[in-house]
């Protein structure tokens, strides 16, 4: 009986150990600005949470690969007549074996999920002094025309750190944009935006493609963003501004009415 | 129905004799064989499809077409044909017609007819499916056929993806209900629900799901053709439409759907491996009650396939946490994978070489799915090789090799004859070694940010990783192409030249289908119908009683 009992215990203990993650990230105030991530830019935020998931999915799938090949090796059948010995299993064993596995994966799922939604949260906010560039994806080109109404097709030129904001909409099918560097992808689509946003950190080009399948040049649908330092994006403003005339119309056409 | 086609069952083994008994045939064994054929014929289609595509895809710069039209309908054909016309046929065709009602120890399926029904219209969609291939307005607008794409000219003939959905719907449907009514009714004396085998509660399950999902599916097609050809506009924004709908809709389906694969192929699994080890499964009901647990866990994490879709924020994260949960029930069926080899005494037959190659990849494909779950890791890999990787790993590689070790288990009782057991051996060997130079890489090159559904990847021609992913794949194709081929001709050599089988239970197990039927069971399976014993189990290998027979042949009545 005594042992029962403590069964019972050990039980109910196990129960509770999922709560402890995301009772340890209750007790941490939630982030409210950069400096909170670390410093990071959600890209780097991005990097560190894939690099933790790897580790974690890599430790569980090495244990429970050794553990499972141990036991094909230990146990090959020696005679003819050999029959497997797997113990029976009490009730309380049953149910623990059930209750116990549950509880560890459950843990593990609360840990992962705790960091996905503070990245997400990270992912999601957009700064305060974000610029505003819209994004117009076509068959197969992309179309952006940012805040100094400078309009180009399959490539946006951003300042080093200023965060981005793209407000998206598709002129015909779907297509979903996404930015190597940067670690963001969202979909385009006609009769709705949608929007992504992210954080210029170093200068140099970097990568986009379409990830929606948006028919046969699907593959052709790429651009790159360039990410000037702050003395060359004012040049670049000015040799713009001054060779091409004002898009404004089409700009507020393309305008939103929701605010972040 | 008596005499119709010499279905009254009267046992005798051996199969149909003319050609009339296998067209027109209402045997479900025979039906299974139908299914299998059907299911082979489509994997050559779309594997040649895919081989087509890994050769385009070996460098940058077109290799074999420039054409992107061409490409996106092998693309188009290699997803549909696979899912639609290979994987689920195989298991929910062949496994459930086949295996299932011998399991339970039936004399046939519950309803003979609607059976033969359902392996028609799966021939029907199959070849309206094959159409594809040469009529001129071709669809390729991916399996999914999201619209607006699918709306407009350029995805071709709509109406052809959605008939052949509809069929191929329909064909489930009538096998779903068909094959519960068979699980629930035609049990034989002595059986209880937790003596069921494995396989049977997996399929069992998974046409569960089926009859709840499968309408929701046909419905979201059969508004795409509404909208195309007749203006309805339910995802036309133009007319106030919403082209998520769709993706609400028919991922509702098809994650569900992703179960039904699953399921199937995992019970295979647990049947391979008990036997090959001898062993009882380890804590059978947990895992049956984890089996069930899929109905409800899968109904509501659709939204993990459209994290990237514009959906609200907070239906991400709520997603995220129910996607994770999945992690509980398939853990425990995992769990009770490798508890079975526990103390077992396990004999590596050909059928358990390519069980153990499936279970070694579904760790890989379970654990590749979890970094997708969470939303905000999605954002940096939507769409790209990583999710593609991780998705062929379990249904192209563990999935393909479980169905293949189930067509190699049951093949003795299908033909008599034993295939070559070095031959399956060392083809198991190939196409896990093979798949796996397939799939491996092209997960690194995901995480460098490849995208899927790229007929050419000239924007990452400088990306030494991608580069070399593709590079390595496309040799891995050259391993899959020779195994899977060797993998046909050693089924073909075993049905034609095979060791005739003289042993009805060539593997040793103790389940109805092996030890109550003559080498190929005949027409009602049984002489007389089969009653399990108090105390039968199908995975106790230590004193099983034997299966008893009534004693009164020819008191066997009919299906009415």
């Amino acid at each position: 009986m005594k042992v029962k009992s403590l069964m019972h215990k050990v039980m109910g203990a196990m129960l509770a150990l999922p709560l402890i993650p995301s009772l340890a990230h209750a007790f941490q105030s939630a982030p409210a600005t950069r400096a909170d991530y670390n410093g990071w830019t959600p890209h780097e935020h991005w990097d560190e949470v894939w690099h933790e998931t790897m580790v974690d999915i890599t430790v569980l799938g090495v244990i429970f690969a050794l553990v499972t090949i141990a036991f094909m090796v230990m146990y090959v059948r020696k005679g003819h007549g050999e029959r497997g010995k797997l113990p029976m299993l009490s009730p309380q064993a049953k149910l623990g074996w059930v209750v116990i596995p549950c509880m560890l994966f459950l843990g593990d799922d609360l840990f992962l999920y705790v960091k996905g939604f503070d990245l997400h949260n990270h992912m999601r906010n957009v700064p305060t002094d974000a610029v505003e560039v819209k994004v117009t994806g076509s068959m197969w080109n992309w179309n952006y025309i940012d805040s100094n109404d400078i309009d180009s097709d399959n490539e946006l030129v951003v300042k080093v750190g200023t965060p981005v904001v793209l407000r998206m909409v598709s002129d015909d099918v779907l297509h979903s944009h996404y930015m190597q560097r940067y670690r963001v992808t969202e979909d385009l689509m006609p009769g709705r935006i949608t929007w992504q946003w992210f954080m210029p950190d170093q200068e140099g080009e970097s990568v986009v493609t379409c990830r929606e399948y948006c028919g046969t040049m699907h593959s052709g649908m790429y651009g790159t963003v360039k990410a000037l330092s702050a003395a060359d994006y004012d040049a670049y403003v000015a040799e713009q501004t001054a060779s091409v005339p004002s898009v404004t119309g089409v700009a507020s056409a393309a305008s939103t009415a929701d605010k972040i | 129905m008596s005499g119709f086609m010499g279905h009254e069952p009267d046992g005798k083994p051996g199969q149909p004799k003319t050609v009339k008994e296998w067209v027109f045939t209402l045997d479900h064994k025979v039906i299974g064989v139908w299914y299998l054929i059907g299911a082979i014929a489509s994997f050559v289609v779309a594997g040649l499809a895919a081989s087509a595509m890994r050769l385009e895809l070996g460098s940058v710069g077109p290799d074999i077409t420039d054409n992107g039209d061409i490409y996106n309908l092998w693309l188009t054909m290699h997803g549909a044909v696979m899912i639609l016309g290979f994987q689920i046929p195989a298991l929910l065709g062949f496994v459930a017609n086949w295996a299932v009602p011998i399991m339970v120890g039936g004399k046939d399926m519950a309803f003979p007819r609607v059976n033969a029904m359902s392996v028609w219209l799966l021939w029907s969609g199959i070849l309206l499916a094959l159409m594809n291939l040469v009529i001129p307005d071709s669809y390729n607008g991916m399996w999914t056929g999201y619209p607006p794409y699918s709306l407009t000219d350029a995805v071709g003939n709509t109406a052809l993806y959605t008939s052949v959905v509809v069929i191929l719907g329909m064909s489930s449907v009538f096998g779903a209900v068909n094959l519960a009514c068979t699980v629930a009714f035609m049990r034989c004396k002595g059986m209880g629900w937790f003596q069921m085998p494995l396989t049977v509660w997996c399929v069992f399950t998974a046409n569960v799901i089926q009859l709840i999902f499968v309408p929701v599916l046909a419905a979201s097609v059969l508004l795409l053709s509404l909208d195309k050809y007749l203006g309805f506009g339910f995802y036309n924004p133009e007319v106030g439409g919403d082209v998520l709908l769709y993706q609400n809709l028919f991922w509702f389906y098809s994650h569900p759907a992703v179960y039904v694969i699953l399921l199937p192929f995992m019970g295979i699994l647990f049947e391979i491996f008990a036997v090959s080890a001898r062993n009882d499964v380890f804590n059978y009901k947990a895992t049956v009650w984890s089996v069930i647990a899929f109905i409800p866990v899968s109904s509501d994490v659709w939204v993990h396939h459209a994290y990237v879709a514009g959906l609200p924020d907070w239906l991400r994260l709520l997603q995220t946490f129910t996607t994770l949960l999945i992690s509980l029930p398939f853990g425990l069926l995992m769990l009770s994978l490798t508890g079975t080899m526990y103390r077992g005494a396990i004999r590596y037959t050909g059928p358990m070489y390519w069980a153990v190659g499936a279970f070694f990849m579904l760790i890989i494909g379970a654990l590749t799915g979890i970094p997708n779950a969470l939303s905000a890791i999605d954002y940096g890999i939507s769409d790209s090789y990583v999710i593609m990787s991780h998705f062929h790993y379990v249904m192209a590689v563990s999935g393909g090799m479980a169905i293949f070790a189930g067509v190699f288990f049951w093949f003795p009782k299908l033909t008599g004859r034993m295939c070559n057991t070095l031959m399956t051996k060392l083809t198991a060997v190939g196409f896990f070694i093979g798949m796996n130079i397939v799939m491996g890489p092209l997960y690194f090159a995901g995480m460098e940010g490849m995208p899927r559904r790229y007929m050419d990847y000239q924007m990452f021609a400088d990306n030494a990783t991608i580069v070399s992913a593709q590079h390595w794949s496309t040799i891995g194709l050259y391993i899959t192409f020779v195994s899977s081929l060797l993998m046909i001709v050693v089924w073909l050599h075993g049905a034609i030249a095979g060791e005739k089988c003289t042993n009805p239970n060539p593997w040793g197990s103790e389940s109805l289908e092996f030890t109550a039927t003559a080498v190929i069971p005949g027409q009602g399976n049984f002489p007389t119908p089969v009653i399990c014993p108090e105390g039968w189990h199908p995975y106790n290998f230590i004193d099983n009683p034997k299966p008893e027979f009534e004693p009164h042949p020819g008191h066997t009545g009919g299906h009415h």
